[in-house]
C-alpha cells in the first residue's frame, strides 16, 4: 500500500495538514525552508520591501474590497453616491457658469465639468481618505503586523471603483450629446496612471504627517479644497493660460492634477491641452510619488508608538 | 538546532515628559525646526532640559527552541506588552536584534480586523488575511471556524449585531485556527464565559502540543503552570528570572507578599484614566476601625478610597475587585448595585466598601480598584492598588482547618444531622 504524505506526517506526530505551508517533516529536514524574520533598529530611508508586498498581496486585496464593501453598506444610495458625487457638482458648476464667463473651450457644459471632475474626484478621495486611513485605522496598527504601506494605499483602490462606474456614465453623457474622442482618447490610462501616483504619493505623505502631528487632519480637507481651485476643473487651463502665461509661464503644471485634467479632459472631449505641461505634471507626480512613499517608509516604524 | 526564537540584548526606550516630541501639533514642530539654532546655543551655554527617557525593556536575551511554550509573566507596566510588540513587529525596537524562524502570528488582543458592518462571514475572511492567512487557507477552513465558533445561523448577519459572547467566540475561532510556527499570545483568554475560556485553554494545549513555538504572556497563574514548559519573570523592564513555570511564579508571588495597611496611588501612572479624577490613597481598616495590613478568614473588613477630581462627577460609580494570589478575580464589589444613589462628587473625598465578613481562605490578596460615571465609562482605574492578606483563624473554634488548599472562596456551613 503506498503511503501518501498524510500518512506519513500523521506518523511523525506532525500537527494538522496545511498544504499550503511545508509539513513538519519536510520542515525537521529542510529548517532553511522556513522564513526568517529578523528584527533591529533602523535608521535613516528605508528602502520598500517589495517581497514583502508581494507576499502580502492577498491582504490588499481583502482592504480594498473591505473599504468598497463597507462605504456601499454605509449610504443608503450605495453605489449610486459614486455616481451622484460629480453629477451634483457639475449641475452646480453648470449653473455658476452661467453666471459668469468662464469658458468651457467650446464643449457642452455638463460635458465639460464631468470629465473634470472624474480624475479630480479620484485624486481628491484618495489624498482626504487616505490621508486619514492611518489615524481612523490606529486599532489595526497597533494589534497586527502587516506591510503599513497598504493602508493608504486600499482607499486609492476602491476609488478605482468609483472611477470606472463614473467614467460609464460619462460615456453615456457624451453619446447624449453625439461627442466621440479623437484618438487622444489613448492617453486615458496613462492619465489614469498619473492621478494615482500623485494620489497615492500624497495619501502616504498626508498619511504620515497625520500619524505625528495629529492636527493635520484638520488641514487636509481645506488643503484639498484649495488644490481643487488650483486644477483647472472649473474653468478652462487654456483660458487661464491664454490670460497668465507671461506672467507665471509653465508654472502651474507642478500641480499633476493640472496636467491631469487637462489631459483628461483633451483624450476624451477633444478640449487643447499642451504638451509640455502634461510633462511637467507627469513628471511632478513621480516626484511626489516617490517622495511620499519615502516619507512613509521613514517615519514608519514609529506610527504605532506615536498614534 | 537553530532556535525558533532568539532575542539578543533587546530594548526600547520611550522619551516621556512635558512635551515629548511624539506629542506636538504641527505648528510646535515647525516653530521647534525654527528655533532649532537658538536651543542649540542655549545648552551650549547651560543645562539643557532633558527629555526623560524610561526603558520599558532593557537588555532582554532569551532564547527559544522549536516546540517550546514560554510564559511571561510579571506585574502591569513591567514590559510584557513591549516585548510582544516588538516580537510581533508592530513597535521597533531601540536596542537589540531578534530572529524568528518561521511564520509568526500574534494573538494581541479578540477581533482584531473586525469590521462592524460586514457579515460574519466576510468578517472571517477579512480577519483571516490581516492575521495572515492565505485566501485558500481561509477557504479550506472555514466550516471548521464556524463550528469552533458555533455561530453558523448567524454568518450573514452583521457583526455589530452579534452578543458580545458571539463576538468573542467568532474572533477567537478565527485566531485558534492560524497554523504559524511562532505564536505570540497576550492574555486574550482573560475574556468570555467559563465555557469559551475552556475551550480556548484546550485549543492552545492543541497548538502547543503540535509543535509549535508559544510565547504567552498572561495574569493568569493558572494557565502559565499548565500551559508552559518554561517561563520568565520580567520586572521593571529587565528579565530577573528564567527557569520552570512553578518556580518562577513562586517568585513573583512572594514579590506581593509584603502588604501594608496603606498605600499612595496618586502618582501611580499604570492606571486607566486618572484624567478628570483619581484615587489617591487605599487604607484597609479592621473591625475596630484601626488600620491593619491583615485581616482573619470571614472576618470584617473596610476599604477605604480616597480620590480627588477636577469637575464634578456625577453619580460616580465604584468597584473593589479581590484578586486572588493566582491571578483569578474572585469578586466585583460595585456601589452602583448595593447603593440606591450614590451623591455627586464635587472635589473629591473618600468611599468606604465595608465587607461585614470576607469569606476567603488564607493568602495574598489584591485589589483593583475602579471608578466609573454614572453611564460606565471609565474615570480612574488602578490594577493590583493594594494587598491584603486574608490569615488562618479558628472559624469554629473546634482547632481544625477549615478550607483545603486550591479554595478559591471560603463558606461558613452549619450542619445539622439526622440518624436513625
Amino acid at each position: 500500500m503506498s503511503e501518501t504524505a498524510t500518512d506519513r506526517a500523521h506518523a511523525a506526530g506532525g500537527g494538522p495538514i496545511d498544504p499550503d505551508r511545508p509539513t513538519r517533516e519536510q520542515r525537521v529536514g529542510a529548517p532553511e525552508a522556513l522564513p526568517v524574520t529578523v528584527i533591529q533598529p533602523r535608521r535613516g530611508w528605508i528602502p520598500i520591501d517589495w517581497k514583502e508586498l508581494w507576499e502580502f498581496r492577498e491582504l490588499l486585496y481583502f482592504l480594498v474590497w473591505r473599504d468598497v464593501k463597507v462605504r456601499y453598506k454605509q449610504t443608503v444610495l450605495g453605489a449610486t453616491w459614486a455616481i451622484l458625487q460629480p453629477l451634483v457638482f457639475m449641475l452646480v458648476f453648470t449653473l455658476i457658469a452661467g453666471l459668469t464667463n468662464l469658458s468651457t473651450d467650446g464643449v457642452p457644459k455638463p460635458v465639460f465639468y464631468f470629465a473634470g471632475l472624474v480624475p479630480w474626484l479620484l485624486f481628491a478621495n484618495a489624498v482626504s481618505l487616505g490621508g486619514q486611513s492611518l489615524v481612523n485605522q490606529q486599532h489595526l496598527l497597533t494589534k497586527v503586523y502587516f506591510p503599513r504601506l497598504f493602508v493608504p494605499i486600499a482607499p486609492v483602490g476602491a476609488g478605482l471603483l468609483d472611477f470606472l462606474l463614473q467614467m460609464a456614465v460619462l460615456v453615456v453623457m457624451m453619446a447624449a450629446y453625439g461627442m466621440a474622442p479623437s484618438a487622444l482618447v489613448l492617453l486615458t490610462p496613462l492619465l489614469l496612471l498619473v492621478t494615482l501616483m500623485a494620489g497615492t504619493g500624497m495619501a502616504l505623505l498626508l498619511g504620515s504627517l497625520t500619524v505625528t502631528y495629529r492636527d493635520f487632519r484638520y488641514v487636509i480637507p481645506y488643503m484639498v479644497q484649495v488644490w481643487m481651485f488650483v486644477s483647472p476643473v472649473i474653468y478652462s487651463a487654456n483660458q487661464c493660460q491664454e490670460k497668465f502665461r507671461e506672467t507665471w509661464g509653465v508654472l502651474p503644471a507642478i500641480n499633476p492634477m493640472w496636467g491631469v485634467v487637462t489631459g483628461f479632459r483633451a483624450a476624451l472631449v477633444g478640449t487643447p491641452v499642451n504638451a509640455t505641461e502634461l510633462a511637467i505634471s507627469t513628471a511632478s507626480a513621480i516626484l511626489v510619488l516617490l517622495f511620499g512613499a519615502a516619507y512613509f517608509r521613514r517615519t514608519e516604524r514609529r506610527f504605532a508608538d506615536v498614534v | 538546532m537553530l532556535p525558533a526564537i532568539h532575542v539578543e540584548d533587546l530594548g526600547k526606550r520611550y522619551k516621556i515628559g512635558v512635551r515629548a516630541p511624539d506629542d506636538q501639533n504641527f505648528r510646535e514642530a515647525l516653530v521647534g525646526l525654527l528655533t532649532a539654532p537658538v536651543r542649540r546655543f542655549r545648552t551650549l551655554s547651560e543645562h539643557a532640559e532633558e527629555n526623560e527617557t524610561i526603558w520599558a525593556l532593557k537588555e532582554f536575551d532569551l532564547e527559544v527552541q522549536s516546540g517550546e511554550v514560554i510564559g511571561v509573566i510579571g506585574r502591569n507596566g513591567a514590559g510584557k506588552s513591549t516585548l510582544l510588540k516588538i516580537l510581533s513587529r508592530i513597535t521597533e525596537p531601540t536596542t537589540g536584534r531578534v530572529e524568528l524562524r518561521g511564520h509568526v502570528a500574534s494573538l494581541l488582543e479578540v477581533g482584531t480586523g473586525f469590521h462592524a458592518e460586514l457579515t460574519g462571514r466576510e468578517n472571517i475572511f477579512l480577519a483571516g488575511a490581516i492575521h495572515g492567512m492565505r485566501r485558500a487557507e481561509i477557504v479550506r477552513k472555514f466550516d471548521q471556524i464556524t463550528a469552533f465558533a458555533d455561530i453558523e445561523r448567524f454568518l450573514d448577519t452583521p457583526v455589530k449585531r452579534y452578543s458580545s459572547g458571539m463576538y468573542v467566540r467568532l474572533a477567537f475561532a478565527v485566531a485558534a485556527h492560524l497554523e504559524p510556527e511562532i505564536l505570540l499570545v497576550d492574555e486574550v483568554l482573560a475574556v468570555g464565559d467559563v465555557e469559551f475560556q475552556r475551550k480556548c485553554l484546550g485549543r492552545m494545549r492543541e497548538v502547543a502540543g503540535g509543535g509549535r513555538t508559544v510565547l504567552f504572556v498572561s495574569h493568569n497563574m493558572v494557565s502559565i503552570e499548565s500551559l508552559c514548559n518554561r517561563a520568565v519573570l520580567l520586572e521593571e523592564g529587565r528579565k530577573t528570572m528564567e527557569g520552570g513555570p512553578a518556580q518562577v511564579i513562586e517568585t513573583y508571588l512572594a514579590s506581593f507578599r509584603r502588604s501594608t495597611g496603606s498605600v499612595a496611588l496618586r502618582d501611580r501612572t499604570d492606571r486607566s484614566g486618572g484624567v478628570h479624577a483619581r484615587f489617591t490613597d487605599v487604607h484597609f481598616y479592621d473591625a475596630d476601625g484601626h488600620i491593619t495590613a491583615s485581616v482573619p478568614m470571614g472576618g470584617e473588613l473596610t476599604v477605604e478610597a480616597e480620590f480627588v477630581c477636577n469637575q464634578r462627577l456625577s453619580r460616580p460609580r465604584f468597584l473593589v475587585l479581590f484578586i486572588n494570589a493566582m491571578g483569578q478575580t474572585i469578586f466585583h464589589a460595585k456601589s452602583h448595585a448595593a447603593v440606591d444613589v450614590m451623591p455627586d462628587a464635587g472635589k473629591g473625598g473618600n468611599v468606604q466598601c465595608r465587607f461585614p465578613a470576607l469569606n476567603l481562605p488564607p493568602g495574598m490578596y489584591s485589589i483593583t480598584l475602579r471608578l466609573n460615571d454614572s453611564v460606565a465609562q471609565r474615570v480612574d482605574g488602578l490594577e493590583m492598588a493594594a494587598s491584603i492578606e486574608v490569615t488562618e483563624v479558628d472559624v469554629y473554634g473546634t482547632g481544625r482547618g477549615a478550607h483545603e488548599p486550591d479554595d478559591v472562596m471560603f463558606m461558613p456551613s452549619e450542619w445539622a444531622w439526622d440518624y436513625t
